[in-house]
């Protein structure tokens, strides 16, 4: 697992890398470390999806994704495997889980997360996964993100 | 925003190099330069068009743990309730959702114990049955939105 050199890289990037034109090497900097250290560990973490990727994090939002439903459905536990896996095939869907009921007021087991520039997409794509679900899908319903309140990601104490 | 905010908002969703000079490789693929493209990564976070940038680290292969919760926040309290949720750092999304559940947020924390604290913690401090609702299987995860 790691050791106190990865979670002192992990700590110091959690809320982002530096914007430098080296940020490898900023990095190294601060942490007392050679840019080749800090990158090789990365680079490890990476490798064994400690991180799942270096990148950016739009806020969708912004780009017009301004409809974002998370559809949940009531699926028969024994078919939930299989159902999950088909919908979770379908290009717009962005994530798809299993969850557990909380009956009787939420009875769904299945999430599937998507994401349109108006409603009328989003509309489409549930169709589209009822479609899937056929005679499964025993009631869904589509709850729409109204508000980001907050999207930091994972930050250990 | 321009064409060229678009595509270093695509590129950069689908990764960053780990190299001594991260941007150069970047800003010769969008035909900018280097010092531009960084310029321009500054102000897409600094008006909020990027929330995030760097390592997104997966919390379970760390050893720790997530789930999904959500309350019935009455209408009169809802911003307090929001507040309240907001303020734990194991709070790393929150959504406002049109439902009776009308806040969703996903909790991380370094150990599994760490979940069933915060979700106490949260019932405690604001008075709500907090419903959780961790994942029993990922079917699929891939988060990618064009700009």
């Amino acid at each position: 697992m790691l050791d106190d050199t990865d979670r002192r890289i992990m700590h110091a990037t959690q809320a982002g890398l530096p914007l430098t034109l080296e940020p490898y090497q900023t990095l190294a900097e601060q942490l007392g470390l050679s840019a080749d250290e800090v990158m090789s560990r990365l680079s490890a973490m990476q490798a064994g999806g400690i991180i799942r990727r270096i990148g950016a994090v739009p806020n969708h939002y912004q780009l017009g994704y301004r409809f974002n439903g998370m559809t949940v459905w009531d699926v028969p536990d024994e078919r939930i495997d299989e159902l999950g896996f088909q919908v979770g095939q379908l290009a717009f869907v962005s994530h798809c889980y299993h969850r557990p009921r909380h009956l009787p007021e939420w009875p769904y087991n299945l999430f599937a997360m998507v994401h349109g520039k108006d409603r009328r997409d989003v509309d489409e794509q549930v169709q589209q996964i009822a479609d899937v679900l056929g005679d499964c899908d025993r009631g869904h319903e589509v709850l729409y993100s109204t508000k980001i309140l907050k999207k930091t990601g994972f930050r250990s104490r | 925003m321009d064409d060229i905010d678009r595509k270093i908002i695509n590129i950069l969703q689908t990764g960053f190099p780990i190299c001594d000079s991260p941007y150069r490789q970047l800003a010769a693929e969008l035909h900018i330069g280097e010092t531009e493209l960084l310029d321009r990564l500054k102000k897409l976070l600094d008006n909020g068009t990027l929330t995030r940038f760097g390592p997104l680290y997966n919390a379970e292969r760390l050893g720790g743990a997530l789930t999904l919760a959500a309350v019935k926040a009455p209408a009169e309290c809802f911003d307090d309730i929001a507040g309240i949720i907001n303020s734990f750092p194991e709070v790393a999304h929150n959504y406002a959702r049109n439902h009776e559940l009308n806040i969703w947020f996903v909790i991380a924390t370094e150990t599994p114990g760490q979940v069933e604290q915060t979700i106490q913690a949260i019932a405690r401090q604001t008075g709500l049955s907090v419903y959780n609702m961790p994942k029993i299987k990922e079917y699929f995860v891939n988060l990618v939105f064009k700009a």
